[in-house]
């Protein structure tokens, strides 16, 4: 076989690691208390029968030790400060420096979420402010910033939209949701207790408006879209959509995953949406990915506004800011205080960072990184739909998967070359999908590094299928058995 | 692929024999991939026609499963809640469940071997 390089990626050495709980032994410790200064209490007189006497089996290890070993483990993983994390449909943009130096502000760091609304204006501010601008860019009429991240979003959503039709005397039976959504769509109208119709996707890979008009009626509460959708196509009939659900008294929900393709483009609030959540973590570049947590605002029509979570941020008539309590259509609270307020400010900072122009230009870059990619690997891999792409692109193996290769393998092998894998059999109405998501971070020299890995990968296919199907070669480990790991998990260490 | 004919297919990837075992094609554990997890309803539990009545849940996606006729489970494959990998191995082989059928005619509705494997090569054509 013709020798393959890889530019991005070399052989290193990393350093093996055992469990912090291997390396402990008797008497070691990372820390030293001053003598006690205030009179000792007896804790089993406070505490009775709760005390715990022991500490259990606590690692016990040195500062170095500690430090070497989440040091190391650190060196095994993948991140976007390392390279390009093509994961369609999770956008796994970079997350600007800024935006830790913000959110580390003492005030804001510390801030308590007890403290009284006096002292806490500034915070409050952040609130008010990254509302408005979300409302601004998404051209709807109010927000809650409560929802922990993307799915409950989506629950937060349809409580309101569903308390929306019950003050009209109809809580309605059914949701529509189109076969490319996202699975937390269906998952989400099952648990509020809607019976879910499926919507199939014409052969331009959107919604099917004429089979959306035969089976809307007065029964259905909602259609629940993704725009553009999980093919990265945009739904250029979103209008006529919007009105078919209006005309019957329906409600029109936008999960806002990829709402990078908009910003600065387009407003759903524009288009007929009703009521959509936004992913912080994924749009507005706060961390993802084991680095969270999310969030997921909700943004809505002003049909909606009685139904929000409660407190909402008011302004007083003495012009400072404070929570409003009694809201007696309220869905309730859904998450502990106002939300994940760290993320908040990260947010903040990215918007005021980049500018609406800024925003805008981001929107753009993301676009056309997808179609740079899109455009080098057209040929080599098979386009199911050909419709424009936005911000990201979905091939399928259908030429490798005849000598026996899959989307997984070829993903196998592109840890290889230095990348995280892309998005593999998503979305489910293409077999065998790779649906890659480069984001507006990536500079051009990355996203040529990452068209020639995914060449050669198919020239790989080509020459020699077995060694592509046994990759990844390079890694610390070679293939994992997930088969095994989800059939017979071993879910904790034990001592022997 | 050739599809046993004393059986019956539905477009949702089910096979049902007259006398009531349901189970998945062969094209259909092929497409889910490696099976780790086969929900099915209590003895006793009614299905209607179309309607889902459990999950197959593989390492790439969770899917659900259709009724191909209206009936009332008499019996569950109860080996599969420890090998699932059964169905991978034999699909045709390896039933869901049994059903005692409600209405026999429904079962002129669903499709053929033959017409089966046409569905599924035109399926895969796009």
């Amino acid at each position: 076989m013709k020798k393959h390089t890889t530019r991005k990626a070399t052989r290193h050495i990393s350093q093996n690691e055992g469990l912090i709980f291997e390396k402990s032994s008797p008497g070691k410790a990372a820390w030293k208390l001053p003598p006690l200064d205030v009179p000792e209490v007896d804790t089993s007189k406070l505490l009775g029968s709760s005390e715990r006497k022991t500490l259990g089996s606590m690692p016990e290890v040195s500062e170095i030790e500690i430090i070497r070993h989440f040091t190391r483990l650190s060196t095994w993983n993948y991140a976007i400060d390392l390279g390009m994390y093509p994961l369609g449909s999770c956008t796994m943009k970079y997350n600007p420096r800024v935006n830790e130096f913000v959110s580390r502000v003492e005030g804001l760091a510390n801030a308590h979420p007890y403290q009284p609304e006096k002292i806490s204006q500034g915070a409050l501010r952040i609130l008010k402010t990254l509302s408005d601008c979300l409302i601004e860019i998404t051209g709807m009429d109010a927000i809650t910033l409560q929802p922990a991240a993307g799915a409950q979003g989506e629950l937060t959503g349809l409580l309101m939209m569903r308390a929306y039709h019950q003050s009209q005397g109809n809580a309605r039976k059914k949701i529509l949701i189109p076969d490319s959504a996202h699975g937390t769509n269906p998952a989400t109208a099952a648990t509020v207790g809607y019976a879910v119709e499926n919507l199939k996707s014409n052969d331009r890979g959107m919604v099917d408006v004429a089979a959306l008009a035969a089976q809307m009626n007065e029964d259905v509460a909602a259609l629940m879209v993704t725009n553009p959708n999980t093919l990265g196509v945009f739904e250029q009939k979103i209008h006529k959509i919007a009105g078919l659900l209006h005309e019957k008294g329906g409600l029109l929900y936008m999960d806002g995953a990829n709402m990078n393709a908009l910003v600065g483009k387009a407003r759903p609030g524009d288009f007929g949406v009703d009521v959509m959540h936004l992913n912080l973590h994924k749009t507005f570049s706060t961390p993802h990915g084991g680095g969270g947590p999310g969030s997921g605002p909700v943004a809505i029509k002003k049909i909606l506004e009685p139904f929000l979570p409660m407190p909402i941020v008011i302004t007083k008539p003495d012009g400072t800011l404070g929570f409003e309590y009694n809201r007696p259509q309220s869905v309730g609270r859904v998450r502990a205080f106002y939300g994940n307020f760290g993320m908040f400010t990260r947010a903040l900072a990215y918007i005021f960072a980049n500018g609406p122009d800024g925003l805008r230009q981001t929107t753009e870059d993301a676009v056309l990184n997808a179609n740079y990619i899109r455009k080098g690997l057209e040929g080599v891999y098979d386009l199911p739909y050909e419709t424009p792409s936005m911000h990201e692109v979905v091939f399928s193996d259908k030429v490798q998967s005849k000598k026996g290769v899959r989307t997984m393998d070829l993903a196998k092998r592109l840890i290889d070359y230095g990348f995280h894998p892309y998005t593999t059999a998503f979305p489910l109405i293409v077999p065998g999908a790779l649906m890659i998501e480069p984001t507006e971070s990536e500079p051009l020299e990355e996203l040529d590094l990452f068209i020639e890995a995914m060449k050669s990968i198919a020239e790989e296919v080509e020459e020699d299928p077995q060694f592509v199907l046994d990759a990844p070669h390079n890694t610390r480990i070679s293939r994992l058995d997930e088969t095994a790991a989800a059939r017979k998990p071993i879910l904790r260490w034990k001592r022997e | 692929m050739s599809y046993p004919t004393d059986r019956k297919y539905t477009k949702e990837h089910e096979w049902i024999t007259p006398d009531g075992a349901i189970g998945i094609t062969n094209h259909a554990q092929d497409s889910l991939g490696d099976i780790v997890f086969v929900d099915l309803p209590k003895v006793g539990t009614e299905l209607t026609a179309g309607k889902p009545f459990g999950t197959v849940e593989s390492v790439k996606a969770v899917s659900d499963l259709f009724a191909p006729v209206s009936g009332t489970v008499t019996a569950t494959n109860e080996e599969l809640a420890t090998s699932p990998e059964k169905v991978n191995k034999d699909a045709h082989g390896a039933w869901m469940l049994k059903i005692k059928i409600k209405d026999p005619s429904e079962l002129n509705a669903l499709l053929s071997a033959a017409d089966y494997d046409k569905f599924v090569s035109e399926e895969a054509g796009h």
